[in-house]
């Protein structure tokens, strides 16, 4: 067993989930398409529970996301919680339900960062890609993160219908003093994956989207930092997905399940044990989910004898599902894998001028 | 070749945190979704830094507690990538 599995180090990385609810319709969102039908939410005891024995296990980067987290009201109690255990804490939000009151009560419970997500740069794609009404509110909780002095991180999640905006996304982040910029390429999983057909964006507005960036560090200097994370679609490796699953990350979803990171919940055959029943530590150490993608036991051809196997781990194990129905498979991102053209030809089709077959699916129950 | 001024007080950067974590048996530093490991040598020097020492006294610290001599030049090196980096900011 332990060949087969090596002992892992411990979650340097927990994420809560703490509720799939938000009042974000995103055609983007990651969350599974049938969030609705998930059991009920971990307590707030729960969720205190989790985090001192994720701490105790030595995790130290917390992420509290959703769903819009602040949907909760107990997000303070949390944020208190883990800051006396030691947690540098990040609150993931869409902003929606952070009023300048709730951001004085984070602050003196001790979070240290919030992540901001924008839809775009202007008003109307904005609300419209969000299918809310909330520019506005949005540029309103910028402004207040500044003011307390937070670390701010604009988080804008890029695809076919907004890319060619990526200068205005700058100036805006700009304007509002940002520290840092994620222009994060949509990942195909969940509800993207759904729309995949009219998020994709063609080559040439990738490369221009690049252009763009590089053109505004070269003229802004370090002050405000901008990451460009590539859409691994147009890659011809696949990403070192998590680290590989089971190696940093952990993540608990809302109803409690455990999981190696946050899309694993669709890999079929895998019994994710939820914090409700088990702790922590045997969850991460002992259970045969987080066990069964550690070390290349698992892999078959052509990772199994690829040099590059220790380096990204033969990519994503959702995305080889999602795409060749084998979680096991090589990521078809991967020009070595005989699936690889189911991503040539998704790319080869986003070539096409944008015809409108399908309508976007927004995020919603169902 | 360095840069920093013997009379700086260094301090971590704005939104950063460093800390001891017995499970990594190191200090790190902590910021915005990320997290860098030390060594031994840069998580003495970085636990040192708290804007009201002076880059000479970090070293004279330094070279007290490890009974050694002449760290300056290498403390002074990792200040100053560690500036260049932001983990460290200089107190005006």
């Amino acid at each position: 067993m332990s060949e087969l599995h090596p002992r892992p180090g411990p979650p340097l990385w927990l994420l809560c989930e703490l509720t799939y609810r938000c009042p974000l319709h995103c055609v983007f969102c990651y969350n599974p398409v049938d969030f609705s039908r998930t059991g009920a939410e971990l307590t707030t005891a729960d969720w205190l529970r989790v985090l001192a024995e994720a701490r105790a296990l030595g995790a130290v980067q917390l992420g509290l996301s959703g769903g819009e987290p602040l949907v909760r009201d107990d997000v303070e109690i949390i944020v208190a919680a883990a800051h006396d255990l030691g947690f540098y804490i990040n609150l993931i939000t869409s902003g929606v339900g952070l009023n300048e009151e709730r951001l004085q009560a984070l602050k003196r419970a001790g979070l240290d960062h919030i992540q901001l997500s924008f839809q775009d740069s202007t008003r109307q794609m904005n609300d419209f890609l969000s299918s809310t009404r909330t520019f506005e509110l949005k540029s309103k909780v910028a402004a207040l993160i500044k003011k307390y002095e937070y670390p701010m991180v604009l988080n804008v999640v890029l695809h076919r219908l907004n890319i060619d905006h990526v200068g205005e996304i700058l100036a805006m982040a700009k304007t509002m003093e940002a520290d840092y910029v994620e222009l994060a390429n949509t990942q195909y999983y969940g509800w993207a994956f759904k729309n995949r057909e009219q998020l994709l964006p063609s080559r040439a507005q990738l490369a221009r989207a690049e252009e763009v960036t590089q053109r505004f560090r070269a003229e802004n200097g370090e002050g405000m930092r901008v990451f460009f994370v590539v859409p691994d679609y147009f890659e011809r490796r696949p990403k070192a997905c998590m680290n590989g699953l089971g190696s940093l990350f952990l993540t608990i979803a809302p109803d409690g399940c455990a999981l190696p990171c946050q899309a694993a919940r669709m890999l079929p055959g895998l019994d994710f044990p939820n914090v409700r029943v088990a702790s922590i530590k045997s969850i991460w150490y002992d259970s045969p989910a987080f066990n069964h993608f550690r070390g290349d036991a698992w892999m078959k051809e052509p990772c199994r004898s690829c040099p590059e196997k220790s380096k990204d781990f033969g990519g994503c194990r959702c995305q080889a599902y999602l795409l060749t129905g084998d979680a096991a498979n090589a990521d078809p991102v991967c020009d070595l894998s005989p699936h690889h053209h189911l991503v040539t030809e998704a790319v080869a089709r986003a070539e096409r001028p944008f015809v409108s077959e399908k309508p976007l699916v927004f995020r919603d129950h169902r | 070749m360095t840069t920093i001024a013997a009379s700086a007080k260094p301090a971590i950067g704005r939104g950063l945190r460093l800390q001891w974590e017995p499970a990594q048996n190191a200090h790190v530093l902590l910021y915005p979704e990320g997290m860098i490991k030390l060594n031994g040598s840069a998580g003495e020097i970085m636990k040192r830094c708290d804007g009201v020492r002076t880059v000479s006294e970090i070293t004279a610290d330094l070279e007290r507690s490890f009974a050694t001599t002449g760290l300056g030049d290498d403390v002074a090196a990792f200040i100053d990538l560690a500036l260049q980096k932001k983990w460290l900011e200089v107190c005006s």
